[in-house]
């Protein structure tokens, strides 16, 4: 608690990162059934893939179905940079593990650029108009990247693209999830964040507050494009083939359903979604041909019983946030306070932010 | 401070303004009082730069604003209590108070602003962590009018602070305009109930049918045997 904010950070990192790396032997290796294994990665991207979409769809209230599409660019890109550059970026830096490390995470950010940047130009016409154009256009969007892929033979048009370097990593696929978690979580509890969620509730009354909402839409956008590729890329390296039937508006209707199903502005709903679909076909597997028709029908039951998805708009760590956050806001207020005011009005203003704190903490647990 | 010259404004091929002229000047409460569909929220969205004139001017601090983005004008000190609230209902009393000091950076001010609306209206004092959709729709409009307050507007522009509530809230309302008025911000208050807002204003426009009918204080306004008859149902 006495240790600068950064120095806390920094540790809470590395202790992620090594619990990864030994959870990645544990699975990686033949300690774990490899369809278990394999389940478990999927679940990763998916957590990924639904997060991302979650910041646009969830908290800034602008409904994209297109996910699938910028997930395809990031896909494609990085994978074609892997099979052309990989292995000899790879190799110039000693071809070991730290090697392929270098060349992963560049394919990687160039996957998640491409995505935004084609983020940014699906959005910037759509975005700057109030209502359901980015729908339209994301869902058109979807459809012309897959024709695009189909007929692009560098990349295998239509066969589809194989060859790519494989990459099972446990690692990897979760440092994305968490990072994009840690990303998502961290622009929703900040003003932009704020600044997002105004739009969802009345956008009008944003643009009267002084948000630049056209810009701040861009923005999460770009951003939610940009993860959905580095989803994307994940997903390249994953069996080493990729094709543009996988991209289809059902991929992206998938990823819709897992953040409905969560519950829209949950982070938590939607990791949970992200889970729950991707393990419920295969713990269906049993019913052999029934097992999708079982699947719609628990949807169907799901979302009948619980229309504003599992979570809601909750958050299972929501209280012990604002808890701390009073803490802090209480320090940072008097410190800064002291000179602007004097020191009656300091005093009932602190007052008064610790008992609206508390009161908030204490609302919580449902 | 504020000035309407000559202003049309279209939806499409159906004109809404037809050449409107007023102004608001530092100080005043001007009043727009008209019937349904005269233009008066019309009007407004023209001034905060939701709807572009087709023709004339509006001059904010002697200059043209006419079609300046929204966001922007919140900058230079107009601020608008929308139609209809629009309150961010997931969203805490104290965070859409909050959001109404977006573009303020400075936490000190942001607090003491905030407690100025809480004196204002003590009831969203009691509903500070509460979510704003769950509140009264009096309470709602408390909410929207202090919101619209935490940027310091020097124009404050109020679109139907009275519609739907029950007479005692409207009483609230109108008591808060008078305070706000009281601490030197000039209000253009947009209104279907001419009564209070005749009874709580210097100056009135009445708007019919996109044209501006009559103008005049507040007070002759009000014992005008025309009015009355046709706003005052007497």
């Amino acid at each position: 608690m006495l240790m600068p904010r950064y120095l806390r950070n920094l540790i809470i990192a590395l202790v992620v990162i090594g619990v990864l790396y030994g959870l990645d032997f544990v699975f990686q290796g033949r300690m774990m059934n490899p369809y278990f294994s394999r389940i478990l990665m999927l679940s990763g991207i998916a957590i990924t893939l639904a997060v991302s979409l979650n910041l646009i769809n969830g908290f800034t209230g602008q409904f994209s179905i297109g996910h699938a599409g910028f997930m395809a660019v990031g896909a494609y890109s990085s994978a074609y940079f892997s099979v052309s550059y990989g292995a000899s970026l790879a190799e110039t830096l000693g071809g070991g593990t730290l090697g392929w490390a270098v060349a992963l995470g560049a394919a990687t950010l160039i996957g998640a650029v491409a995505a935004g940047l084609a983020g940014l130009v699906v959005g910037v016409p759509s975005l700057r108009l109030k209502g359901d154009y980015l729908a339209i256009v994301t869902l058109g969007f979807g459809q012309i990247i897959v024709v695009f892929l189909n007929n692009i033979e560098a990349v295998g048009g239509a066969r589809g693209y194989s060859g790519i370097p494989i990459v099972k990593s446990f690692f990897w696929i979760f440092l994305i999830a968490i990072v994009t978690i840690v990303v998502v979580y961290n622009i929703v509890n900040s003003a932009f964040g704020r600044a997002l969620i105004s739009i969802r509730e009345d956008e009008l009354a944003a643009e009267a507050m002084g948000v630049n909402t056209t810009r701040y839409k861009v923005m999460a956008f770009v951003i939610s494009s940009a993860m959905a590729g580095a989803g994307g890329v994940l997903l390249a390296h994953f069996d080493g083939y990729l094709n543009p039937k996988s991209f289809e508006f059902i991929k992206s209707f998938e990823i819709l359903i897992m953040i409905i199903l969560g519950g829209l502005g949950s982070i938590v709903g939607s990791i949970l979604g992200a889970i729950l679909l991707t393990v419920l076909p295969e713990a269906l597997r049993g019913f052999a041909q029934y097992r999708m028709v079982i699947y719609s029908l628990l949807l169907i039951i799901l979302m009948i019983t619980r229309p504003q998805g599992l979570l809601g708009k909750t958050e299972a760590f929501k209280g012990w946030r604002a808890r701390r956050r009073a803490k802090t806001r209480t320090e940072t207020e008097e410190i800064t306070a002291e000179d602007t005011r004097d020191q009656e009005s300091v005093e009932k203003a602190t007052l008064g932010e610790r008992q609206s704190e508390t009161s908030l903490g204490e609302e919580k647990p449902r | 401070m504020l000035t309407l010259e000559n202003v049309f404004v279209n939806y499409g091929a159906i004109e809404a303004l037809t050449g409107i002229s007023m102004h608001v000047e530092q100080g005043e409460v001007v009043t727009l009082i008209g019937a349904n569909g005269a233009g008066k929220t019309t009007t407004l969205r023209t001034i905060t730069g939701l709807l572009e004139p087709r023709q004339g001017r509006i001059i904010y601090e002697g200059e043209d604003i006419g079609g300046r983005p929204t966001h922007k004008l919140v900058a230079r000190g107009i601020s608008m209590s929308p139609e209809g609230r629009g309150v961010f209902a997931n969203l805490s009393v104290r965070e859409n108070l909050q959001m109404g000091a977006y573009l303020i950076k400075d936490r000190g001010k942001v607090a003491a602003d905030m407690d100025r609306a809480f004196k204002m209206f003590p009831r969203l004092k009691e509903r500070e962590s509460q979510k704003a959709g769950t509140l009264s729709g009096g309470e709602q409009q408390m909410l929207a009018m202090g919101r619209a307050l935490m940027s310091n507007p020097r124009l404050l522009l109020l679109d139907e602070p009275s519609l739907g509530l029950a007479p005692l809230v409207v009483h609230t309302i109108f008591e808060a305009i008078d305070e706000i008025r009281g601490k030197g911000t000039t209000i253009l208050l947009v209104e279907q109930n001419a009564h209070a807002a005749l009874s709580h204003s210097d100056r009135a426009y009445v708007l019919e049918t996109g044209r501006i009918v009559m103008e005049g204080p507040s007070k002759e306004l009000a014992a005008d045997p025309r009015i009355k008859e046709a706003y005052l149902g007497e």
